[in-house]
């Protein structure tokens, strides 16, 4: 599903130039769940941001489902962000002055579905997230669970072949970041490739991959035993 | 532009977002509300002033005189310069072919008339038939002198408007008598003057009549033209012009005054005047019209500013629409649909509300110098639009920029 090589990436910064990136070679296969782990500065959110078509690398390539990602304009880049990727944001990122319905039919928006089919499917998402009577409410009648789940409602919507999750848990307490990882657990059996960047231990231990970054490089990558979300919330 | 959905995408962020629509509008609604009202008064001053010169025929040259002022030729100075009917007969015969009206006035400036009971005191004048067209003038019944009147010493009277309703209080006035000074006169017509009552407190009566009436002989005050139009209101200008040196210089020859001699003859041509009122009208309506321009700028300037506040505010929203997988150009088209949206409302709510109160207010405000102020529908239609326009265009280059902002900047601007 993913592939990547060689792939180098930095930032400059008035005369200095940061190497962020030096050399990731990565693969993903369709299915799969992998968290990327790191400190803060090991690359692992620009790994994730070049993942998602939102950034470019300087040097090597990354295929996505078969399609190489390089020197694409805004337009291609746009489509096939909402094609391919759905994602989901530490902060959110829900558009405050629509209902939580409406933030899920958006990326259908973008792909041209008619607005009543757009609800219809929006609807069918939030039911999936469990927050169906919260359809009408704005996000910020929402608690930070139940935001991040709408996200999650909103990523699904168009039917990605990849989630990308930024953090998705670092802005809520252990209770709810277990319940939102029970979601992601359910949505990848049935199917869904799920990368996942965290530097909480117990979060990355419930996807079935972890991948170690440090100073840009790639340290470890080994296979682990899920730990189920459902489970640990009745420890 | 007609695409439903993005019309429903735009409705759901204005109702969502109140105040920055309002303010919005609010610029370009009073925007176009002062333009409309500045566009207005001017025009009002400008009917105000026209109003002024319709009580004479435009192109009107008056002849009068006066004492001279200079010794000339070894006469002294104080002469009185008295007009007789052979300089009208000879003046006339000399322009026969540039002349369109031309009249020889005697005048006496209170002459007590009678009518059963009513009297009243009014200004006679014994004129030509063209004097009516000189006067700008109209019968509202019966009819002007005419040349039979003149030739014939016919004691006939044309009447303003004013003598009219003193004297008949509303009856018929026509074939009946009135006694000037002792004399008795037909009434032959009654006119209305749009110098109004003033004007209209006249009495006229054929030129040899008075002058026979009165004693008066030969002598004549005024003498009135006007000339031949050429279609052109700057060769008539300058025709007029030509024609009343001429005359000057021919009049203070036969009289034998200095030339210098500004007193004792003077030609006028109201033409003169009525160029220097239209350009002083010009002069009006450009002022207003660079007020109303900068009011439009100002208005653009404020639209252009507000987008600005508008895209930085959603910068987020747009990074957040840019990674679902908006197209620039949909955010660009977003951005511009609603702005152009807002400003076309707001600018048509302030055309209604200018014109509303054009409609309201404008008869009450009757003054000597500004007169149904009203302003040209077509024209504010047209500035609603440059302005929508201008507010398009100062929209797109925030918007533009905005489409041009990568997603994960956007999505980290807090």
């Amino acid at each position: 599903m993913i592939e990547i090589k060689s792939l180098h990436k930095s930032y400059k910064t008035g005369s200095t130039s940061l190497h962020v990136l030096k050399g990731i070679d990565f693969s993903v296969k369709e299915g799969e769940m992998v968290s990327i782990m790191g400190s803060s500065g090991s690359g692992k959110s620009t790994l994730l941001n070049i993942l998602g078509i939102l950034d470019e690398a300087d040097e090597g390539t990354y295929t996505l489902d078969g399609v190489l990602i390089k020197n694409l304009n805004e337009k291609i880049a746009a489509r096939y962000r909402n094609k391919f990727l759905g994602f989901i944001f530490q902060s959110f990122n829900l558009i405050n002055y629509k209902s939580a319905l409406d933030n899920v039919a958006m990326p259908l928006y973008y792909q041209g579905v008619k607005r009543a089919e757009r609800l219809d499917r929006a609807m069918h998402y939030l039911e999936k997230v469990g927050l169906a009577e919260w359809a009408t409410h704005l996000p910020n009648e929402l608690s930070g669970g139940q935001k991040q789940r709408v996200a999650i409602a909103r990523a699904l919507a168009s039917d990605p072949k990849v989630l990308l999750a930024d953090e998705p848990t670092g802005a809520l307490d252990s209770k709810t970041s277990y319940e939102v990882m029970e979601i992601i657990q359910t949505i990848n059996d049935e199917g869904k490739t799920i990368l996942l960047v965290t530097h909480e231990d117990d979060i990355a231990h419930m996807t079935k991959r972890i991948v170690h970054l440090k100073d840009g490089i790639i340290i470890d990558d080994s296979p682990v035993k899920q730990q189920r979300a459902k489970t640990a919330l009745h420890v | 532009m007609f695409d439903l959905e993005r019309w429903q995408e735009i409705f759901e962020a204005i109702r969502k977002n109140k105040l920055r629509t309002f303010l919005t509008g609010l610029s370009v609604a009073s925007g176009i509300f002062i333009l409309v009202i500045l566009l207005a008064t001017g025009k009002g001053i400008e009917n105000g002033v026209a109003k002024q010169f319709e009580r004479d025929a435009a192109s009107r040259i008056s002849v009068w005189t006066g004492v001279t002022s200079q010794g000339y030729k070894g006469l002294n100075p104080g002469r009185f310069i008295q007009l007789k009917n052979n300089d009208f007969d000879q003046t006339v015969l000399k322009y026969q072919d540039q002349l369109e009206y031309k009249s020889s006035i005697y005048r006496i400036w209170s002459g007590l008339t009678t009518y059963n009971n009513e009297n009243g005191s009014y200004r006679i004048e014994g004129a030509l038939p063209d004097y009516q067209f000189l006067e700008n003038e109209s019968m509202t019944a019966g009819r002007f002198i005419n040349n039979y009147d003149q030739e014939n010493y016919e004691k006939v009277a044309v009447i303003g408007q004013k003598v009219y309703t003193d004297l008949f209080k509303g009856k018929k006035a026509i074939g009946e008598y009135i006694d000037i000074t002792g004399i008795k006169f037909k009434v032959i017509g009654v006119f209305t003057d749009p110098g109004g009552e003033r004007e209209e407190a006249r009495i006229m009566m054929p030129l040899s009549t008075s002058q026979r009436v009165f004693n008066a002989g030969e002598n004549i005050r005024n003498i009135a033209f006007t000339l031949q139009s050429t279609g052109n209101f700057n060769r008539d200008v300058e025709a007029s012009n030509v024609f009343t040196t001429q005359l000057e210089d021919q009049l203070k020859t036969r009289h034998t005054i200095a030339p210098t001699d500004n007193r004792a003859i003077t030609v006028r041509s109201n033409l003169q005047e009525t160029k220097r009122f239209y350009d002083l009208n010009n002069m009006i309506s450009l002022f207003f019209w660079a007020v109303g321009i900068c009011t439009i700028i100002a208005g653009v300037v404020g639209v252009s500013n507000i987008m600005l506040i508008i895209v930085k505010e959603r910068t987020k929203e747009i990074g957040i629409r840019k990674a679902i997988g908006a197209e620039p150009w949909s955010i660009i088209w977003m951005i511009m649909h609603e702005s152009i949206f807002i400003t076309a409302i707001a600018g048509f709510l302030g055309l209604i509300f200018g014109l509303g109160l054009l409609e309201l207010a404008g008869p009450a405000i009757e003054t000597e110098f500004i007169s149904n102020p009203s302003v040209d529908f077509n024209i504010a239609i047209s500035t609603v639009f440059i302005l929508i326009i201008a507010g398009a265009i100062a929209g797109f280059f925030p918007a533009y920029r905005a489409a041009k902002i990568k997603p994960i900047e956007a999505l980290n601007d807090d």
